[in-house]
């Protein structure tokens, strides 16, 4: 019988279990760059609608976050990484990820549309169905290179940030998403060097899975070297500047560093010593793109007393 | 009247009911915020504000 009773067994979902549902850690990420786009942007918003722009965009990929969960809960299930999230763990139901899921994504586009500008709702509706959609649903079980596509849902934030504040895209939010889209894909490899027990279990063609890791390693190498041009090239942007420049070119050089090491070992040394350069190029990868992107913000935020920019 | 006493939802539920309740309090404060930032376009502008035209606060001075 439906009625109240039949839920006392059921383990009660709190608020935080919803929060989680919206991926907070992700969350953050996409707040960063988003905000640095804004920030960036030749035209000042109001404090206001800057704060809301950064909220709507925010809660657009919290959306897409929530979707992802009600679609993928049977293999989050499975990973020991994802298995404690609030659909596998039995407090929210998949129902209940897919409503949140859609009504977010309906609220925070059109709030966004109505706070900034339709081009830059378009985008952020473009981005959820990039991520939930083309993503999730489709290329994530279905192809290795499905991190390296889907990639793009998490570089358009600084995008739709650039495009909230001006109304266009230009190449400076081009170059912005590049940036992101490249580094994607050995930011994720270094993680499934390590990780690859977990995405073979549940089936997920990781390229450790279907390539194997050599073919990994040579992929991360590859990839680090065509994301370098995109980092550099921002430089000489309107956005861009010494200050940006110098810090470029020392993380690109460490990156390119840390993937050439990745490259020369085999599993043997990686075994012996506990996958210890891919977990601290991982974790670089992290600092890089922070770290370029709070570049940028310093650029912006110090043009004003003459020493940003060219 | 008398109330009736609380079924124990009500409490179990309290803290995901003073979320969502709080949620809704500050989009309706944002909604707010930003409907008074885009009236006044950052600062209290008048309606048509052209010399002759309806509403305008401009006087109209008469050629000579």
């Amino acid at each position: 019988m439906a009625d109240i009773r039949s839920f006392d067994d059921m383990k009660e979902a709190g608020f935080g279990d919803f929060v989680q549902l919206l991926k907070p850690r992700v969350m953050s990420l996409v707040v960063f760059t988003a905000l640095v786009g804004l920030l960036v942007a030749p035209v000042h918003l109001h404090p206001v609608v800057g704060f809301a722009a950064i909220l709507f965009i925010a809660l657009g990929a919290g959306a897409s976050g929530a979707l992802n969960m009600w679609w993928d809960a049977d293999i989050d299930a499975i990973m020991r990484r994802t298995k404690s999230r609030p659909v596998p763990a039995g407090k929210v139901e998949a129902g209940e990820a897919l409503g949140i899921g859609l009504a977010l994504s309906g609220i925070s586009v059109v709030m966004l549309a109505l706070a900034t500008n339709i081009l830059a709702g378009a985008l952020l509706a473009f981005t959820i169905f990039f991520y939930a959609v083309v993503y999730s649903m489709w290329l994530k079980r279905s192809t290795p290179q499905n991190i390296v596509i889907g990639g793009a849902a998490g570089a358009f934030p600084p995008m739709i940030g650039w495009v909230a504040a001006t109304g266009y895209i230009s190449v400076e939010a081009c170059l912005m998403f590049m940036l992101i889209f490249m580094w994607t894909p050995p930011h994720f490899w270094a993680l499934a060097l390590f990780m690859n027990e977990d995405y073979s279990q549940a089936g997920v063609p990781m390229l450790t899975v279907t390539h194997g890791k050599k073919s990994t390693r040579k992929h991360i190498i590859l990839y680090t070297i065509a994301l370098v041009p995109f980092a550099i090239a921002t430089a000489f942007t309107s956005i861009g500047g010494p200050i940006y420049l110098a810090v470029a070119v020392v993380l690109n050089a460490e990156f390119l560093r840390g993937a050439y090491r990745i490259w020369r070992r085999d599993e043997d040394q990686a075994a012996a010593d506990k996958y210890k350069v891919e977990k601290s190029v991982f974790r670089f990868s992290l600092l890089y793109l922070f770290l370029h992107f709070g570049a940028l913000l310093a650029e912006a935020a110090l043009r004003p007393y003459g020493f940003g920019g060219w | 009247m008398t109330f009736k006493p609380e079924h124990e939802i009500h409490k179990r539920r309290f803290s995901r009911n003073l979320g969502v309740g709080t949620v809704l309090g500050c989009f309706v404060a944002l909604v707010f915020a930003l409907t008074v930032v885009k009236v006044t376009n950052g600062d209290m502008m008048h309606a048509n504000d052209a010399p002759g035209l309806l509403g305008s606060t401009q006087p109209i001075v008469p050629k000579p």
